[in-house]
């Protein structure tokens, strides 16, 4: 017998290769990873925003501004759809927000590091952008119908915010010693924590067997984080960028990079709230959340008000 | 004056105002009430940077010394900046950047509406691109005015605070000096005059809507045309101008 409300049928279909949609059966299991998994990455899109915006008011050109400027509109835009594509599974802004500042809910851990000179604007967008990118391109295929359409929609945006992000990295290479040594420091900084950014090794990751099985991830942490160091290894050194592992190597049978250990309790410091923004990022957001909350108190408030206007005059 | 040096410094004197005014606005990026007024907002800040784009390169291109944009935006002194005071006010909390916002935009609106007639064919240019931008910042503002002035009892006792605060620096939006007068006889400048007049009432009839009360007429702070400016500016720019001061021989 086929029953449509079966964990079996509903794997039958992940099989198949179906879509699921938001009316679909689908396991609790699968929703409550849907919901951690989108809501992170909202988050990270929002919080992202952070790091980015201060160094807004200090842009070196107009150009330089609008396209920072345009490129932080773009996250705070991709966090929108990540949320509304979350609220199609019961769940509310209202809650993921309240989550995300409790602490209960997580985001990309990368956005716990600090911007520290103008070369973080060009690293963030060509490795932090760039390793999303990765992610996010196999996310497109993703078993779940709003999260996937979500992602073909961002990915298209991504890739621009990392070839910009390469184009200030090119831009200093080619400039003065002070900005060379800008871009290197950045370069130090970004490209242990970008790596990390796919999270731990297969072997030691909690949630990938269901998410393998139901097809919400498509391939595991270590396949995309070694397509990530195959591809931006080489444009590091086409602009002369030195890569801060004293022993990666590259493997000519395989045309794979190997890189040194990473160091996951630096990870795992972070994740626990121990980087060095961990607080500064969830005050920063609790702190304008409350500041605008006699805003949005309007906005409602006078809706209402309005709304009884019309019904009374129509 | 010939009409070159006036027009650079009209020209100046309304990239200024986009630019400055960009800045305040980009300053506010992650820190709106909602994500979807963050967005809002950085939309205008976009529109602004790109207009006081194209016309600090037409004030470069009428003086003539080879600088770009970006050499007049970032290697200027304080003194030289010729935007209003009303510009560069804080953004404060959201009633007075919407405030701000209400006040210049429909400023704008009626100023960019005559500006689009001008014989100058690069300021016509520059301002039939820009008024579009600028009905919607001004539908945006008067949305948010009505709003707030009309939500709850709070937010109508911040946004009547915020009207008056910023009241005593609208005046300056109407002067006009030696620059205006010549370039009006060459049918480049607006005659802010009339302008003054529509923009009192545009200004009472949303404010009215917005059962917030005008503000009463008060002695109008003034001084940016001559370079006269309030403490606000010289820490804009300290910011904005840093890199290009630090690392004055780098290209970005
Ligand atoms: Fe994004
Ligand atoms: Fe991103
Ligand atoms: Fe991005």
């Amino acid at each position: 017998m086929h029953n449509e409300h079966s964990d079996t049928h509903f794997q039958s279909r992940i099989d198949n290769g179906e879509h699921i949609e938001a009316k679909d059966y689908m396991p609790e299991g699968y929703r409550k990873h849907l919901i951690r998994q989108i809501s992170q990455h909202a988050h990270s899109e929002v919080i992202g925003m952070q790091p980015e915006g201060n160094w807004i008011t200090r842009a070196p050109s107009l150009r330089a501004k609008q396209i920072l400027l345009a490129k932080i509109q773009d996250e705070g835009g991709h966090g929108l759809y990540l949320y509304s594509a979350a609220e199609t599974l019961g769940v509310s802004r209202a809650e993921l927000i309240e989550n995300l500042q409790s602490g209960k809910a997580k985001y990309s851990s990368i956005f716990n590091y600090p911007a520290l000179n103008w070369a973080d604007i060009g690293a963030i967008g060509w490795l932090v952008d760039g390793a999303a990118i990765v992610n996010q391109v196999s996310l497109q295929r993703t078993s779940y119908g709003p999260y996937s359409r979500a992602m073909v929609r961002i990915c298209k945006e991504e890739s621009f915010h990392q070839r910009q992000g390469y184009e200030i990295m090119t831009k200093m290479m080619r400039g003065t010693k002070d900005q060379q040594a800008m871009a290197q420091d950045a370069m130090n900084r970004w490209w242990w924590p970008s790596l990390m950014m796919f999270g731990p090794h297969d072997t030691d990751s909690p949630h990938s067997s269901d998410a393998v099985k139901w097809k919400i991830k498509r391939e595991t942490n270590d396949e995309l984080r070694q397509k990530f160091i195959d591809k931006t290894i080489p444009q590091a050194e086409l602009i002369g960028l030195t890569i801060p592992d004293n022993n990666f190597s590259l493997d000519e049978k395989t045309g794979h990079y190997k890189i040194s250990p990473i160091n996951w309790d630096e990870f795992y410091r972070v994740i626990a709230g121990h980087g060095p923004c961990n607080k500064q990022r969830v005050d920063h957001h609790i702190k304008f959340h409350e500041e605008g909350a006699w805003v949005r108190e309007a906005a409602v408030a006078y809706k209402q008000k309005h709304v009884k206007k019309e019904l009374e005059t129509a | 004056m010939t009409t070159k040096d006036a027009t650079y410094t009209y020209t100046l004197r309304l990239g200024d105002d986009a630019l400055i005014l960009g800045h305040r606005l980009s300053e506010l990026c992650s820190r709106g009430p909602i994500l979807e007024e963050d967005l809002a907002l950085t939309n205008v800040a976009l529109d602004m940077i790109g207009r006081a784009q194209a016309l600090l390169k037409y004030a470069a291109d009428i003086e003539g010394k080879g600088k770009t944009d970006d050499d007049i935006a970032y290697r200027r002194a304080e003194i030289n900046y010729c935007n209003h005071l009303l510009i560069e006010q804080p953004n404060g909390d959201f009633a007075h950047t919407i405030a701000r916002q209400l006040f210049v935009s429909v400023f704008e609106f009626l100023f960019y509406t005559e500006l689009e007639k001008s014989r100058d064919e690069t300021l016509a240019a520059i301002a039939s691109k820009t008024i579009k931008e600028i009905k919607y910042h001004m539908q945006h503002a008067i949305d948010w005015t009505l709003r707030l002035g009309d939500g709850t009892s709070e937010s109508h006792k911040r946004m009547q605070t915020a009207v008056n605060d910023l009241w005593m620096y609208t005046g300056e939006l109407f002067e006009m000096d030696e620059v205006d007068a010549q370039l009006m006889r060459d049918g480049i400048a607006v005659d802010l005059i009339p302008i003054k007049a529509q923009w009192h009432n545009d200004i009472k009839t949303v404010l009215n809507k917005a059962t917030l009360l005008m503000p009463e007429d008060t002695y109008m702070q003034t001084g940016s045309k001559k370079g006269i400016h309030t403490e606000n500016l010289g820490h804009i720019l300290s910011e904005m101008q840093y890199l290009q001061r630090a690392y004055p021989d780098a290209t970005w």
